[in-house]
């Protein structure tokens, strides 16, 4: 079995936390990974992707063949839209529904997501909105999530949630609480 | 005890060159290498060991640190990206000559694709041009296992090696299986000094003897357990380091794959394999390094291709669809791309200084026509794009400066160059003090944000020191300015650079502001701390 996950956002939005964590509990269960990560230049408030692969054989590519993804999971939905050759016919996407306008030619906002909305397989949700109602605003990555976690089969949410507190128990308590949380409620899909 | 870790190529190489016994890494920081002695500054078994392991001021001093501590007979390593080597090719190339003692180890991290860099050079050139041995790791473990390898021959042969790195490897994250540190060499300085004193006599001598030692390297390539070849078909392939994984995932039927990881190119493999192929495949990330070999190897009635014939692109990095291709294999086809979609380029952050600076230069060079602004490389290279528009040049680190230089020798005016302050202490000071001395009509912006922030944000070399470094280079007093890059100050710095713009000799003008960024950081930490 192999979950390929194309991850995306806005440098800064904290694509990576989102790795690390399903990074943690991929190795925690055995499997194979590769994560290949964007540093550098783009991280400067540009478009940023990382190439999540996760197997029980081995993995060769650090990078995802066109149209092999099983989920894109993005933290902006334009970006979500970016990497659609990527998504495999079946593939899901899952993705925050607040655009993040930092450009002078973003496209138009209903349009926008009437694209994300046509798609077969799609979950969106402000995640933003989400984490500030339960008070742990720095959390939306961590909704995303539990909304993934519902098309992650190659790990149980129980081991996400195992790894939310291995990945955050050096910030201590009151983070890993907020991160749970913040996780169940994308998996419940609270609005 | 071995344990298995997550780590970034990066990661895995500087653990390896740890665990090899390295008494010292020497770096500048450069996407995609800035990882590794990253990696090296925060870990325990370094600080324990006393590992030094401060950034340098540039890629030079470091590769000629790191062969002084190779001299001492202690494992050196130096990390750069690859157009670092470009910048410390004189010591390097040198070092092929004298040859080490210690262990030296230089780690060249390639961009093809260009993610994060102004060309995409390939390192493996270097190495040959050196003559010295190239390893270039395919994944994560290798990295890890080849370190201590790389420190092993170099000290067997007695010649710096080169290791390859390209950006995916560099920032791809896998399981690592790790061993027991080994020990750290002596302190033993070498006393041959004839091999280490590069007059004519004691070079010609040196550089026989570096030839004559090509056959060895050679042969260690041809028996290295990193070149490996496995026969299945009659399509030959050769595929150099992290292209065997793109050629194993894309599974052609009916190939033999000789897997390249050590250069020379071991020439034996190559001829075993193109006794029992029809033709030859090369797929190599980078520039056809290989594939021209190989043509030059098996003569001109044998059928090769790769990124000379077309068969892969001649640009741009290898990835899973495009090696592919190059088997007649496609790749499932995707969604379509989206309508509603536009690029996102970087951006200067909110609130940088470097916008300050831009906002006021623009403001005056709107007043001058034929001004030209000479740019350089860091995170103001970004007053390249909209809405600044502000600089007409980024070539290579230092180039500001000594571009504006000679372009007012031909008569341009005002000239203004624009430069950070790591790429001013990395490169910028001896282009200073050219201009100095020809008492130059230029205007040079210093944009100090007290770090090197492109790379994420590492110490800068030349912090608090400024001032007096140009003043010593000869820049008059009077027109020597340190202004704080915000709205507020606009007024003051608008004037400022008209008066200095106006005047027919060298001015620098220093616009200091903590960057955003480290600033952010700090505060985090001083909170944590709390
Ligand atoms: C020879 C060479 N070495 C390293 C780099 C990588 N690099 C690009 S910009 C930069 C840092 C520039 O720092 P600074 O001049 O202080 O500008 P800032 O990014 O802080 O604005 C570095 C290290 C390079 N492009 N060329």
């Amino acid at each position: 079995m192999k979950t390929d996950i194309k991850l995306a956002g806005v440098g800064g939005q904290g694509i990576l936390s989102i790795a690390t964590v399903i990074g943690e509990a991929a190795t925690a269960a055995g499997l194979h990974l590769k994560q290949a990560e964007v540093h550098g230049m783009s991280q400067r408030g540009g478009d940023v992707q990382s190439d999540l692969r996760l197997s029980t054989d081995p993995i060769h590519s650090d990078l995802i063949p066109q149209g092999g993804a099983d989920l894109i999971l993005s933290m902006e939905p334009m970006e979500a839209l970016r990497y659609l050759p990527y998504l495999s016919p079946e593939g899901a996407v899952v993705t925050s529904s607040r655009p993040f306008v930092n450009i002078p030619d973003y496209p138009d906002e209903a349009a926008l997501l009437q694209e994300v909305d046509a798609l077969p397989n799609v979950t969106r949700m402000d995640i933003e909105q989400v984490a500030k109602s339960l008070l742990a605003p720095r959390s939306a990555n961590m909704v995303l999530l539990g909304m993934a976690a519902r098309h992650l089969e190659i790990l149980s949410p129980d081991e996400l949630r195992t790894a939310i507190r291995t990945v955050f128990a050096r910030k201590g308590d009151k983070v890993v609480e907020d991160n749970l949380k913040a996780f169940d409620a994308g998996y419940e899909g609270l609005q | 005890m071995r344990v298995k870790r997550l780590l970034l190529g990066d990661e895995a190489l500087a653990l390896g060159a740890l665990h090899a016994g390295l008494s010292g890494v020497y770096a500048y920081p450069g996407t995609p290498s800035t990882e590794i002695t990253e990696f090296i500054q925060g870990a325990p078994l370094a600080r324990e060991r006393g590992v030094r392991s401060r950034w340098c001021t540039n890629e030079k001093t470091a590769m000629e640190a790191a062969l002084g501590m190779s001299y001492a007979g202690k494992r050196a390593l130096v990390c750069m990206k690859h157009v670092g080597m470009n910048v410390c090719a004189d010591a390097f190339v040198n070092a092929g000559i004298t040859g080490v003692k210690g262990g030296l180890v230089v780690v060249a991290a390639d961009d093809p694709s260009m993610h994060s860099s102004q060309n995409e050079q390939d390192s493996r050139f270097y190495g040959k041009f050196a003559m010295v041995p190239i390893l270039e790791p395919s994944d994560q473990q290798e990295c890890y296992d080849l370190m201590a390898e790389a420190f092993r021959l170099s000290e067997e042969v007695r010649l710096p090696v080169l290791v390859r790195m390209v950006t995916r490897l560099a920032h791809s994250r896998a399981a690592v299986q790790t061993g027991e540190p080994g020990p750290q060499n002596a302190l033993d300085p070498d006393s041959e000094r004839t091999r280490w004193v590069l007059l004519p006599g004691n070079a010609r001598r040196q550089y026989a003897a570096l030839v004559a030692r090509q056959p060895e390297l050679l042969r260690r390539s041809e028996e290295s357990r990193y070149n490996s070849l496995v026969k299945g078909g009659p399509l030959g392939v050769i595929a150099c380091g992290i292209a065997s994984n793109y050629v194993c995932e894309a599974h052609p039927e009916g190939i033999s794959l000789l897997k390249v990881s050590q250069y020379p190119l071991p020439e034996s493999l190559v001829r075993d394999l193109a006794a029992t192929s029809a033709e030859i495949v090369v797929v190599e990330d980078g520039q056809p390094f290989v594939e021209e070999q190989v043509k030059a190897l098996l003569g001109a009635g044998y059928p090769v291709s790769g990124r000379l014939t077309g068969r892969l692109p001649r640009t741009g990095e290898l990835n899973p669809d495009n090696v592919a291709a190059a088997f007649g294999l496609s790749n499932e086809d995707g969604h379509a791309p989206a309508h509603n979609l536009a690029a996102r380029p970087p951006q200067l952050c909110q609130g940088c200084g470097h916008r300050d600076v831009y906002a006021a230069l623009n403001q005056v060079i709107a007043e001058y026509p034929n001004a030209r602004v000479f740019g350089d490389i860091g995170c103001y290279t970004l007053g390249a794009l909209p809405p600044y528009r502000a600089i007409d040049s980024c070539v290579d680190m230092g180039a500001s400066i000594t571009m504006a230089k000679g372009a007012a020798d031909a008569g341009v005016h005002p000239a203004v160059a624009v430069i950070g302050d790591s790429t001013f202490t990395h490169s910028g000071m001896t282009s200073l003090l050219d201009a100095v001395n020809d008492n130059a009509a230029i205007t040079v912006i210093l944009s100090d944000n007290l770090t090197t922030a492109m790379t994420g944000g590492q110490d800068s070399a030349g912090t608090h020191k400024f001032e007096a470094i140009c003043l010593a280079l000869g820049v008059e007093r009077e027109h020597l300015h340190v202004v704080v890059p915000l709205p507020k100050n606009m007024e003051e710095i608008t004037r400022i650079i008209r008066e200095e713009m106006e005047y027919k000799g060298v001015s620098v003008i220093i616009p200091q502001r903590e960057c955003m960024q480290t600033l952010a950081r700090k505060n985090r930490q001083k909170k944590a701390a709390q």
